[in-house]
């Protein structure tokens, strides 16, 4: 991957996932070889708005590169509420760090970042727009399990915001891959990722129900579906009912298939499902730390090809 | 010169733009920049009757001749426009606009979260697309609906 920073997945080829993919396994397989691969160097975990896991995700992936990580603290104690400007406070953190992971709430804000800065950026979710580095570890995930060609995929949910879904989709065109869009009408695709899906020739389909499709799935990745996003409380509840799944209703589906989720779940998962051979997403949810490893490793080294990398490793 | 063309006079020196789709000569001005504020003297035909077009806008510009790159930008709003360059009085340049690869700093994002309608300095970039135009920050696609985010 010869990129500067990773904003978008429709950035990336097949090969530069691949290329990623293939370190993040290497890092699975021999951690301490990376343990002080990027020793001295410092990440920016800049998180205008509340997250857990992918923060502390990139926080532990870091470390585990030998990296110190730096934060804003609590948005509202920053100077974001002082009404400083995105381009001045990812310039101003530029100083401090020799990479900036951001996390905003508006869409765009990392193609913003990265025009304003030259140490690498990576987009950890910008509004309803994309979520690049879950993809990874998504399609990491995904690999694992089943390969990424002659894949079928469901993807199911909050289509319209649901940022990781429209990170997936764009980066499975790279590979062969049916995708089903499984959501209610008022959440699907948003016309920018279908637009995107149609130039580049992707199999998709769409539907209001789950069952017609199940049995032919290889994967089944769910998503939320956030209250906030309807009108009307009975709505959201009647909506959600009807995309909610249980160990039952997988008794319809593939032996091997692979029930995946972003995380965090509500109750569109039911516990039982963690029982099953199907459940793979808190193994997802770990896979972010090879991931995001190989991601960081990969964009340091393109940002400073000649700097010292430490520990020559075997790639 | 047509009679239709007559409503307004003949300049001069200048820019003419010619079939202007009907209704769209104020957001050409818009995406000119040309406020009346610059001088130079500027008249504007509105719905006349045209055999191409059924009803265009024609925009006279006196004194300034538009560059081929800033007309270009018209094309998202009038894709059947031509210009031309009037000196002394005379027709000396006739072109057709073409669409360019993108726009910068003409139009607003529709789309209220992104981050160029966040006060941030930065000026909107879009793509143009097959059919329409393309925010390159937030990926939001603008149709039909273009001038009503021109933004100058």
């Amino acid at each position: 991957m010869r990129q500067d920073h990773l904003i978008t997945a429709t950035q990336l080829s097949r090969d530069d996932i691949e290329a990623v993919l293939d370190r993040a396994r290497a890092v699975a397989d021999d951690p301490a070889a990376y343990a002080d691969r990027h020793a001295g160097r410092v990440l920016a975990l800049c998180f205008f708005e509340p997250s857990t896991r992918t923060r502390m995700s990139f926080d532990s992936a870091a470390k585990r590169l030998g990296m110190n990580t730096i934060g804003m603290g609590d948005v509202d104690s920053s100077s974001v509420s002082k009404g400083e400007s995105l381009s001045d406070t990812v310039r101003v953190i530029e100083g401090y760090a020799d990479a900036l992971v951001l996390r905003h709430p508006s869409e765009g804000a990392a193609t913003l970042a990265g025009e304003r800065v030259d140490v690498p950026v990576v987009n950890a979710g910008d509004g309803a727009g994309q979520h690049p580095s879950q993809t990874l570890l998504d399609l990491h995930t995904i690999r694992e399990d089943h390969g990424l060609d002659d894949l079928t995929i469901g993807i199911m949910g909050d289509l319209k915001y649901g940022r990781t879904v429209h990170s997936l989709a764009a980066a499975l065109t790279e590979f062969d891959a049916n995708q089903h869009f499984i959501s209610p009408d008022s959440l699907r695709l948003p016309r920018s990722v279908r637009f995107d899906l149609h130039e580049t020739g992707a199999q998709i389909r769409e539907h209001d129900e789950l069952e017609p499709v199940l049995g032919e799935l290889d994967v089944l990745y769910v998503t939320r579906i956030q209250k906030e996003r309807f009108p009307d409380e009975n709505e959201y509840h009647r909506v959600a009912g009807e995309y909610r799944i249980d160990a039952e209703t997988l008794e319809a589906a593939a032996d091997d298939l692979t029930v995946m989720h972003p995380l965090p779940r509500v109750d569109e998962i039911a516990p039982d499902v963690d029982e099953t051979d199907h459940a793979r997403y808190f193994e997802q949810a770990h896979n972010g730390i090879p991931v995001r490893m190989a991601l960081l490793d990969t964009l340091l080294e393109n940002a400073d090809p000649d700097g010292d990398e430490g520990t020559e490793v075997d790639r | 010169m047509s009679d239709h063309e007559l409503r307004v006079s003949k300049i001069r020196d200048g820019t003419v733009i010619d079939h202007v789709e009907g209704g769209q000569a104020l957001n050409v001005l818009a995406i000119l920049g040309i406020d009346g504020s610059g001088g130079f003297g500027v008249s504007v035909g509105m719905n006349v009757p045209s055999d191409r077009l059924g009803r265009k806008d024609i925009v006279k510009v006196e004194d300034r001749e538009l560059s081929q790159s800033e007309v270009d930008v018209l094309s998202l709003i009038a894709p059947e426009a031509t210009i031309n360059i009037v000196r002394d009085f005379e027709v000396v340049e006739k072109n057709r606009v073409t669409r360019p690869d993108g726009v910068t700093g003409v139009l607003s994002c529709p789309n209220r979260n992104c981050i160029t309608n966040a006060g941030e300095p930065v000026e909107t970039r879009f793509d143009v697309v097959a059919d329409g135009v393309r925010c390159d920050y937030c990926a939001t696609i603008l149709r039909a609906d273009i001038a009503d985010h021109i933004d100058v």
